[in-house]
């Protein structure tokens, strides 16, 4: 064990920024990462076993434990359960003889719980020794268990025919589909490496930002800041080095569009960030992947190392002496709060994905506190096509105040979830129409995942746009027979609590109290007045340092601002007080201990 | 009147004026954790020991909506952990517990949490009461061994996270370096073994003057 771990670690040079890694492939080699390892860890990079296991009790996929040879994590995301998820679940938990949590007696397979893996539209689903599975069902998990049980080779479980376009690939293999419904400008298959390449080598940098400023673009990862300007203020600071972060963690529940675009257009995402090297000044770049989408791990490996032999990436660029850039690739370990950006850098450096606090922001102070751009997939695709038809053309789509289009992962309660893209501005009717959702029957639609709004059909008008509604492209549709309050709201405020990195106490306590007192309305026993403390209580949040804390009681918030009357029917309308406190359900346990009836 | 480069609680306190701070520690980097000097700068909240003051910023500090921010957040971390004042060390000494005087809190208008937590005596020099840990980081930031390697580390996440301290550098800690993690400590949560009460209460640092008036009454002299 001593070698195999040394060898790791001088892999990576001894370089404790770039713990992630060694700890990913520490545990790809173990099934958990050793007590040993990381003592050894620890000794060579020159840190003390705690703060090795800060990193490591940080993430959800890295275990100090001894796990399955198979470990199956099923999703819990509110679409999983809308689909069916339960069956799933109880049909793992029988046919292994163990609970959530556990591991078999015999080491075979482990079941754990995981929040949403990307795959909204194909749940339920699950990932499976980094291989993903979807479309479950009682069915299925039996197969799955039985081939566990005879000691398959997991590419040996697949029993359908693999996914569509790359996801029938040599180095992809897998069932995942990618379920593209409209194409757009960037989702357009007509795409020809290295064109935008050529044209920006005979521009001026600051040319290239112009451009991309021209064509008033912004972040397409939800938080929409303008990238031209995001680029322009990176250029302007004077440094040593400058790098490049995409930020494909897509752990927004009901976002699924970057994964498509990392499967069918990987090449075009790698031009974008070459692009925005050139314009910035950088010489490296970072590709941040979340951890669930490691089945594309080789996939992308093999792009790269192409793009490299075409000499679209790496040293003189398209021939031009002195343009060089490479790209490495970093993936996560299951943490959404790592899609936050300050975030995202602390856990390639190696740490604990906590946010920094801003000022100052990381244009100016990022990865190793010097200036990086860190921007979502789509929005450096979308700055490919704007170097290679201008920024007037870009312009051309969506509205004044949004421009261009946007790729939407739209699920729920619809006849043809997946990936769309659409000029911003479209209404939420007209979304409803295209994908093929009874709008009759739809309840309330959930737009930009938990951290975003829930609209009722009053207001299904309102379009996508900075202007309207923003979103990171998550649109999760609900049909009249679903409990908003049990199976959105609450599962939505518990994913905030299990994700919050809990490093600021607003975000580390305030969602607990917020989900107990949501609970507590539910079993009936909630006043008016709670109603009131959730209101006043959820403001509290707005002093939390990143957009996770700061939006973690949306759910709750924009549930009782639009749908009211679900809280309203539940609340007990006579009573001014209700402690909540069950005494039956308290000394339940002593009783029994004791043979004592309780004398309620 | 401020340096540049200076934070705004440094600013602040220069000129008489005092930002309630929990997290905060003179001498280590700030981490903006406790949220508690949350201002309005130019309108938008922001934690006063992170953000670097700079020319014709308006902050807004003594309002009573930020008072009733801070008021609520010493709330939560009193309902988050199991802070029995009666029986701790630190009374009188413990930022928290005079926070709460200065703000006037009597009971919080949470729910009390009661979790479940550890005392964790198993180190040679210093008791780790995980019942006050308020999970501020300044143990972990400002505690490193002769090497820089951190004694103090965070676990797990969430709500779930808890402060924990490295067992072989625990078992080498110098009887310096100990009083320094219960000094840098601002609760009761790091206490040195088989030292108590040696001052009384009632002659401790807060019996004497409410926290942040020894700022406050400070005339400027600039």
């Amino acid at each position: 064990m001593k070698n195999t771990i040394a060898k790791t670690i001088a892999k990576y040079h001894k370089d404790k920024t770039r713990l992630m890694d060694i700890l990913i492939d520490t545990q790809e080699e173990f099934g958990y990462i050793p007590k040993q390892a990381i003592s050894q860890i620890a000794e060579d990079l020159q840190m003390s076993e705690v703060d090795v296991e800060q990193t490591i009790s940080f993430y959800h996929f890295f275990t100090f434990q001894a796990t399955g040879k198979y470990n199956i994590y099923l999703n819990n995301s509110v679409v999983a359960n809308m689909m069916g998820r339960k069956e799933v679940a109880v049909t793992f938990e029988q046919e292994l003889g163990i609970k959530f949590g556990e591991v078999t007696a015999d080491g075979l397979a482990g079941l754990f719980e995981t929040s949403c893996i990307g795959m909204n539209d194909q749940e339920p689903a699950a990932v499976i020794n980094n291989l993903i599975f979807t479309r479950l069902t009682p069915f299925r998990v039996k197969e799955i268990v039985r081939d566990i049980k005879e000691g398959k080779a997991l590419e040996e479980m697949y029993h359908a025919s693999y996914g569509d376009g790359e996801n029938a690939s040599e180095l992809i293999r897998s069932v995942v589909s990618n379920n593209i419904r409209k194409i757009g400008p960037i989702l357009d298959p007509d795409y020809k490496p290295g064109e935008a390449i050529k044209k920006i080598i005979k521009m001026k940098p600051e040319e290239v930002i112009e451009e991309v400023k021209k064509s008033n673009i912004r972040g397409r990862g939800g938080a929409g800041f303008p990238t031209g300007l995001k680029w322009e203020f990176c250029r302007t600071i004077e440094a040593e080095k400058k790098y490049i972060f995409c930020n494909a963690d897509e752990g927004e529940p009901g976002t699924f569009k970057d994964r498509v675009i990392l499967t069918e257009l990987p090449g075009l995402l790698i031009e974008g960030m070459v692009v925005a090297g050139y314009a910035v000044g950088a010489k490296e770049g970072i590709l941040y992947i979340r951890f669930e989408y490691k089945y594309l791990g080789q996939y992308l490996e093999n792009i790269l190392q192409k793009v490299r032999e075409n000499n679209f990436l790496g040293k003189d660029i398209g021939g031009k002496k002195g343009f060089d850039f490479d790209i490495r690739i970093q993936f996560g370990a299951g943490a959404y709060v790592c899609g936050e950006e300050s975030a995202l850098i602390e856990s390639a450096e190696g740490k604990r994905g906590e946010p920094r606090d801003r000022p100052p922001f990381p244009v100016r102070r990022g990865y190793f506190n010097l200036p990086t751009v860190v921007n979502n997939v789509e929005t450096l695709c979308s700055t490919v096509k704007v170097i290679l038809n201008g920024g007037e053309w870009y312009k051309s789509f969506g509205t004044t105040e949004s421009t261009g289009t946007k790729l939407l992962s739209i699920s729920g309660d619809c006849r043809f979830p997946g990936v769309y893209e659409v000029d911003w501005g479209f209404s939420i009717n007209s979304i409803l129409e295209m994908v093929g959702a009874v709008k009759s029957e739809v309840q309330a639609v959930q737009v930009g995942g938990p951290s975003g709004t829930l609209i009722g059909p009053n207001e299904f008008n309102r379009i996508l746009g900075y202007e309207d509604l923003a979103t990171g492209g998550s649109l999760i549709i609900f049909d009249r027979h679903r409990d908003i309050l049990y199976d959105v709201v609450l599962n939505f405020t518990e994913f905030f609590i299990e994700e919050s990195c809990g490093s600021c106490s607003t975000c580390r306590i305030v969602p607990t109290i917020l989900m107990n007192k949501l609970k507590k309305i539910l079993n009936a026993r909630g006043v008016e007045g709670d109603l009131e403390n959730l209101i006043e209580w959820g403001k509290i949040l707005r002093a939390s340092r990143c957009g996770l804390g700061q939006t973690a009681a949306n759910p709750i918030l924009s549930s009782v601002k639009n749908f009211r009357y679900l809280y309203e029917e539940k609340i007990q309308q006579k009573k001014v007080f209700d402690s909540g406190f069950d005494l039956n359900a308290a000394v339940k346990e002593s009783c029994e201990a004791t043979g004592r009836i309780p004398n309620i | 009147m401020a340096n540049r480069d200076q934070y705004i609680v440094e600013a602040a306190k220069e000129n008489g004026i005092y930002i309630p701070t929990l997290c905060n520690y003179t001498g280590v980097a700030p981490k903006g954790g406790c949220r508690i000097c949350t201002v309005r700068v130019n309108g938008k909240l922001s934690t006063a020991c992170t953000t670097p003051v700079s020319e014709g910023m308006k902050i807004e500090n003594n309002t009573s909506d930020l008072n009733q921010l801070r008021k609520s957040i010493i709330e939560l971390l009193l309902v988050e952990g199991n802070h029995f004042c009666p029986s701790c060390e630190k009374s009188g000494n413990c930022e928290l517990q005079a926070l709460a005087y200065r703000f006037k809190i009597m009971a919080p208008r949470f729910p009390f949490m009661f979790p479940v937590r550890k005392v964790d005596a198993s180190h040679p020099k210093i008791i780790k009461d995980q019942n006050r840990c308020i999970l501020c980081k300044r143990c972990i930031r400002a505690i490193k061994d002769e090497k820089g390697r951190s004694v103090f580390a965070y676990r797990r996440r969430s709500s779930r996270v808890e402060v924990v301290v490295d067992s072989k550098l625990g078992k080498q800690l110098t009887d310096e370096l100990a009083q320094k993690a219960m000094d840098v400590c601002p609760v009761g949560s790091i206490l040195v073994k088989e030292k108590g009460f040696l001052s009384p209460i009632g002659e401790r640092k807060y019996d004497l003057f409410p926290i942040g008036s020894d700022i406050e009454n400070v005339t400027t002299s600039k």
